[in-house]
């Protein structure tokens, strides 16, 4: 079977490319450096089956970067090249190809972005440019899917012209003589985009818009949130699955083993889908009633500003507050993926340049950074209690990211490097590529979370009923009591916490704590050990001796946070 | 008059040829394949506040460079 690589500078559509031409959805967005790792998949070709591999953006084939390094060890073991090159910047995208061309492998290339580039009054003559280049070239827009089929059709032409090794400097004189021959320029004015576009990089006005923006995102999702859980999801718990698990209830008999396991306690007689928590009832109510609304609201906002194209503006912005921390702009990237899932977090920091600035920020997104599921059900339980106590949690957990950061980048060696960052243009975001994106995290959440919750709740009620929770909690009960003051039962939701931060907080929810006990607790929890799947994604991109310093810092750091806050409130 | 000023002391919108980089081989390398090299025009597009980036204009997509690279990035003007 062949391998047909999909390569391009980053942020030129090489995954809307790559969904288009296999069915698979890939995330894509509109800023460099969505795709870290590779992703293949299989199409149809003539008769046969070819895999196709989704190739992480590189701007040349010289090793500067983590993502490029795996592109040009990939260039190895590949058959052809599908070549994406963005339309709207052709000269400085030939670099790349004019490099790939000495690389003795067939190229095929897709002019992509076409649509855009006849907006900006950009003409490009496809047929001189074939002749120039001795490959196949063929105008697409893979967001719409224009020019697919004939790329599809192409591939078998895919060629390799004899050319010698050229210099640096040399491709960029090609480049510039092709650009010359094939391209023409209509004078034009700026489009409403580019105009707020520039503004939004520009102090002045960009930071006014920042917070603008950081503030109707805030109200949206937590508006949309609200909405699906008040008018959808708990009428539908309530009205349809209560009676449901009432019968089920009288059936099991109140106190027996299996009755607690499945619905848990009854709390005056009825059950309460936060406090019971049996496995058919608090179980599926915390992932689907209380986390899913929020998730599937973060998201929708998170993939309109991520293809609208806004995210490297605000990395831009903050550039100088992430040196700080020992790191750049771009790190706020990673950052705010965490704020979704800490796991697409951790994994997002290898678009940054040291190892230093990688173990600096995947520390301070497992600490500092809650994930939509915990956010959630911190808003669920403690903004009962009041506005106030969720925003001690959130302004204790900025200040701890941020003071977190700026020791480390005391503590460890190096320097941070500067910020050189391209900055895409704004793009309407089309309805299809987000719908898909989001359907693609909500399924990816659901199948994530909703077996480990359910397991865990299980393993919960199994403990309790063992007692295996009383043992651990007199055990720990003199930090738990002494440091936090918490009550010791405490600990099994801490402990759970390992599991999943969203079924621990559920557990407190049980306890009938205060209101400062809440906030401790809840800030601890997300501050002092990574869910499992995060520790799993910490582990693979730290390594153990980093991991491992990872987590001493986590634990140090939320024991003094978690003691500073029952000294202060 | 042409004058020699790194890109930080650019006007915003201003023009300039790219004459001189002083920068290590890896930063040199990153903004070359970016297109920011000798010979190169760029426009600043924003300046820096408070030691945040410039944002400049380079074939055409933006450029953002940290404020220290910002002084190692010598450009020609006509002033």
């Amino acid at each position: 079977m062949k391998n047909i690589l999909i390569m391009g500078n980053p942020n030129v559509g090489k995954s809307a490319i790559f969904s288009r031409l296999t069915g698979i959805h890939v995330i894509a967005s509109n800023y460099p450096g969505t795709t870290v790792e590779f992703t293949q998949g299989t199409m149809q070709l003539k008769d046969e089956k070819a895999v196709l591999i989704d190739v992480p953006g590189t701007y040349g084939l010289e090793v500067t970067s983590k993502a490029e390094e795996i592109a040009v060890k990939m260039l190895e073991n590949g058959d052809a090249v599908i070549d994406v090159v963005d339309a709207t910047n052709l000269e400085r995208n030939l670099h790349l190809t004019l490099h790939l061309l000495e690389k003795n492998i067939p190229v095929i290339i897709a002019l992509n972005i076409w649509d855009d580039a006849k907006h900006k009054g950009i003409t490009i003559d496809v047929k001189k440019m074939e002749e120039l280049l001795g490959v196949p070239v063929v105008p697409t827009v893979a967001v719409t899917g224009e020019g697919i089929k004939e790329l599809v059709c192409r591939i078998p032409e895919a060629s390799s012209p004899e050319i010698a090794e050229r210099t640096e400097e040399q491709r960029w004189t090609e480049a510039a003589r092709i650009i010359d021959k094939v391209q023409s320029l209509q004078h034009r004015h700026h489009t409403a985009m580019e105009i707020i576009g520039d503004a939004s990089v520009k102090p002045l006005t960009g930071i006014p818009m920042a917070f603008l923006v950081m503030f109707v995102v805030f109200k949206l999702i937590r508006f949309v949130g609200e909405q699906l859980i008040g008018n959808v999801f708990e009428p539908i718990f309530e009205r349809l699955w209560k009676p449901l698990m009432m019968q089920l209830s009288s059936v099991l008999h109140p106190g027996s083993f299996l009755h607690s396991i499945v619905i848990g306690k009854l709390i005056e007689g009825e059950i309460d889908f936060v406090q019971s928590f049996g496995v058919l009832t608090t179980g599926l109510f915390v992932p689907i009633a209380m986390v899913l609304p929020y998730v599937f609201s973060f998201y929708l906002v998170l993939c309109f500003l991520e293809d609208f194209g806004y995210l490297p503006r605000l990395a831009v912005l903050l550039d100088n507050l992430m040196h700080r921390m020992g790191l750049h702009g771009w790190a706020i990237i990673p950052a705010l993926l965490g704020l979704g899932c800490n796991v697409p977090g951790v994994m997002a920091t290898r678009i940054l340049e040291s190892r230093r600035e990688r173990f600096i920020a995947a520390t301070i997104i497992s600490i500092g950074v809650p994930c939509a599921a915990l956010q959630a059900m911190i808003w669920g339980l403690v903004g009962e209690r009041g506005g106030r106590y969720v925003g001690i949690i959130y302004l204790s957990l900025f200040i701890v990211w941020i003071v977190l950061g700026r020791v480390l980048d005391m503590i460890l060696k190096g320097q941070s490097p500067e910020l050189i960052m391209e900055v895409p243009p704004y793009r309407l975001p089309s309805l299809q590529t987000i719908s898909k994106k989001l359907l693609m995290r909500m399924v990816a959440f659901l199948k994530e979370a909703l077996p480990i919750v359910l397991l865990g709740v299980l393993v919960v009620n199994i403990l309790y009923f063992l007692k295996v929770f009383d043992v651990i909690a007199n055990l720990t009960s003199p930090v738990i009591t002494n440091v936090f003051g918490l009550p010791k039962e405490a600990v099994a939701a801490i402990a759970v916490g390992f599991f999943r931060k969203d079924v621990a907080v559920g557990m407190l929810g049980t306890l009938n704590l205060t209101a400062k006990q809440l906030v401790i607790a809840a800030t601890v929890l997300a501050m002092f050990f990574p869910c499992i799947a995060t520790f799993v994604v910490l582990f693979k991109e730290l390594g153990v001796t980093d991991t491992l310093k990872s987590i001493l810092v986590m634990l140090i750091s939320s024991l003094v946070v978690g003691g500073l806050l029952n000294a202060i409130l | 008059m042409l004058e020699r000023i790194p890109v930080a002391d650019m006007k915003t919108g201003e023009t300039g040829k790219v004459v001189e980089i002083f920068a290590g081989r890896g930063v040199h390398d990153r903004l070359r394949t970016l297109g920011i090299r000798e010979g190169v025009k760029v426009t600043k597009v924003s300046a820096a506040f408070a030691r945040g980036p410039v944002v400049l204009k380079v074939y055409g997509t933006q450029t953002a460079l940290g404020y220290g690279i910002s002084y190692k990035v010598i450009v020609e003007v006509e002033r």
